[in-house]
């Protein structure tokens, strides 16, 4: 249990969506959770609609899905979505009204910055999502540096105050991938940083063997396909260097360290 | 609706099946509430075998329709981690314990049963067969034969209730549920998993990291039904259904099928406290008042 939040109640909630936004390519959902504990920042929900999941016509989704939370406001839950299959899809038609069922807050978030560092926020895609809680909680002056495919997707930017933006057909901002971002940082004050990291395999990889190299203190939130989030299946399994660990129960957010590869296999799309 | 089964005296009848709800996890998410509302009225262990287990690479897990397939590989610390660390913390449940296990070996499952039924926390066991037995190279669980043999070997190591958990891969399950009674098997459990395949739809590969799996889930409830129906038919000992219960009404089936005691498995990841919302809604269908 993460120190200084509440235990998530037992069972599944319903929840109300109180507001949909878009973001670009995103989506935001808030619903009203009035049951639930504060949550901490890279702590995560598992999600369902009340309606017209696993059962009826479509085939999926059965299980619920993962989602951190984006923010926490006023016993509302933030969510940040991009619809990439059957689970997701259903998520975000869901329009103000609605219930949605939940159970959370899970997992272990991110901890404070080690003496004399100051956090940098590097987030991919969808992956910004613990990344804009974490920042609330930090304060604005906590830097962030943002990568995204392209213009659609860059507008999931402004859920965080001043980032720094790189995205891969370079419409906006920086020409590149945010890891090149991330490489001039760390050459200038690699020993002022710790970086706290959420976004695809491939993009965690690169942060993790950055900060490897460097001896940069790094904190990633990773993925791995979930089907309980409470340490009940062993299916959330990810090896690290003391063999396979549950990501729901020890992670998602987890030391560079202690991960051999942040690459995880079935885990993004 | 308090149930009797082995000699136990059960709140109700709705318990866990083996390796879907890690009770110490559990309260670690949920706090003490877990105890207060513990949704089973018996806890069953994961998978216990002699030494530890890492199981299988991820990935481990693929959506089916109404269901999932499994290939964990019954990761679990070994014997003595289960029996020094977990065992005591499973003891403050507040419920009877049943510990599956499973060995490699006639003399492996043995050197398990006689270790776990000499602990007083221990109300009964469960023998997960559905492993090859690699002296003769049989599934334990697929042939009547190997499980007599097994159960000769076994029964007489403990006085407490055995249960055997069959395999639905069996030709002739019900023979083999007839061959684990006359042996001296207290209980029977089914269903367990049925052998599935997914293949990444990007590579045309296997997605799983044990290639196959288990499916499990609503999926396979018909298939619980059937197995549940002809088991009852062919042997007179209480039987523990499982498979794809959801809701009061399937738990009221297996039991109308001639099951005593009922399991829930994969309808706990979609929600934790699902044991507590079917034993409610089985109590109302039940003619039986609630205590
Ligand atoms: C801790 C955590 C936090 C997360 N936070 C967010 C978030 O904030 N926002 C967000 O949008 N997403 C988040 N995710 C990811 C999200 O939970 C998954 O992408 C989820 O699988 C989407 O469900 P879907 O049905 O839309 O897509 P799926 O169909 O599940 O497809 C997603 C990926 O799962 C795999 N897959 C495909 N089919 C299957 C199948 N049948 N069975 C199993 N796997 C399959 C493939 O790799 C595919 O690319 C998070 C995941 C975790 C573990
Ligand atoms: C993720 C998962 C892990 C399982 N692990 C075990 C196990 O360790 N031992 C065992 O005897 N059965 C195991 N099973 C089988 C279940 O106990 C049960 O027989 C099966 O899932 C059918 O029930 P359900 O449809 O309600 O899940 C497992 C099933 C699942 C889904
Ligand atoms: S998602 Fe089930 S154990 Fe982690």
């Amino acid at each position: 249990m993460t120190i200084g939040s509440r235990p998530a109640p037992f069972g599944r909630r319903a929840a109300t969506v109180t507001a949909r936004e878009t973001y670009g390519a995103y989506v935001v959902l808030r619903c009203h959770d009035p049951g639930g504990p504060q949550p901490r920042a890279g702590q995560f929900y598992m999600l369902a609609a009340a309606e017209r999941w696993g059962g009826g016509e479509a085939e999926r989704p059965f299980l619920p899905r993962a989602f951190s939370v984006l923010r926490a406001l006023e016993r509302d839950l933030h969510f940040l979505l991009e619809d990439v299959g059957p689970g997701t899809s259903r998520l975000t038609e869901l329009a103000p009204g609605e219930d949605l069922l939940l159970v959370g807050p899970l997992g272990n978030g991110f901890t404070g910055p080690r003496e004399g560092r100051t956090p940098l926020l590097v987030g991919g895609g969808v992956g910004v999502a613990p990344l804009a809680i974490w920042q609330d909680q930090l304060g604005r002056a906590a830097r962030a540096l943002l990568g995204f495919r392209d213009r659609v997707h860059a507008d999931g930017a402004a859920l965080l105050h001043d980032p720094t933006i790189a995205t891969d057909d370079g419409s906006v901002g920086y020409h590149g991938l945010v890891t090149d971002l991330l490489g001039e940082e760390l050459d200038v004050r690699a020993d002022q940083i710790e970086v706290y990291a959420c976004g695809p395999p491939a993009m965690l990889e690169a942060v993790r063997a950055m900060c490897a190299e460097r001896a940069v203190p790094g904190q990633l939130a990773l993925e791995s396909g979930m089907a309980c989030g409470f340490g009940a299946c062993f299916g959330c399994v990810v090896p690290t260097v003391h063999g396979y660990i549950r990501l729901c129960l020890e992670g998602p957010v987890l030391d560079a360290q202690v991960l051999p590869t942040a690459a995880i296999v079935g885990a993004g799309h | 609706m308090s149930v009797e089964f082995c000699g136990l005296e059960l709140a109700h009848p709705i318990i866990n099946a083996s390796g879907t709800f890690d009770a110490i996890a559990a309260r670690r998410a949920f706090g003490d509430q877990l105890i207060e509302r513990f949704p089973f009225a018996a806890f069953v262990s994961k998978t216990v075998t002699l030494e530890p287990r890492q199981g299988n690479p991820p990935p481990r897990l693929w959506e089916v329709a109404g269901g999932l397939i499994n290939s964990i590989g019954l990761p679990n610390k070994g014997l003595a981690g289960y029996l020094e660390q977990d065992l005591p913390e499973l003891a403050c449940l507040g419920v009877p314990l049943i510990v599956n296990v499973m060995g490699f070996s006639r003399a492996e499952v043995a050197h398990l049963v006689r270790a776990v039924s000499e602990r007083e926390e221990v109300s009964a066991l469960e023998l997960n067969v559905s492993c090859p037995n690699v002296e003769t190279g049989l599934m334990m669980g697929a042939d009547p034969g190997e499980i007599a043999a097994l159960l000769h070997r076994v029964r007489p190591l403990t006085d407490k209730p055995l249960i055997v958990k069959l395999t639905p891969s069996a030709t002739d399950v019900p023979a083999v549920a007839l061959a684990a009674f006359r042996a001296g098997a207290d209980a029977v459990s089914l269903i367990n998993t049925v052998r599935g395949m997914a293949l990444d739809p990007r590579t045309g590969e296997p997605w799983l990291g044990g290639t196959t799996g288990g499916v499990s889930g609503p999926a396979i409830r018909p298939i619980a039904l059937a197995q549940v129906h002809a088991v009852a038919e062919a042997v007179p000992i209480p039987i523990v259904a499982m498979g794809g219960v959801q809701r009061g009404r399937d738990a009221h089936d297996l039991m109308r099928a001639g099951a005593s005691l009922v399991a829930v498995g994969t309808e706990s990841f979609r929600d934790p406290a699902a044991g507590l919302r079917i034993a409610a809604q089985l109590a109302d269908l039940t003619s039986t008042v609630r205590p």
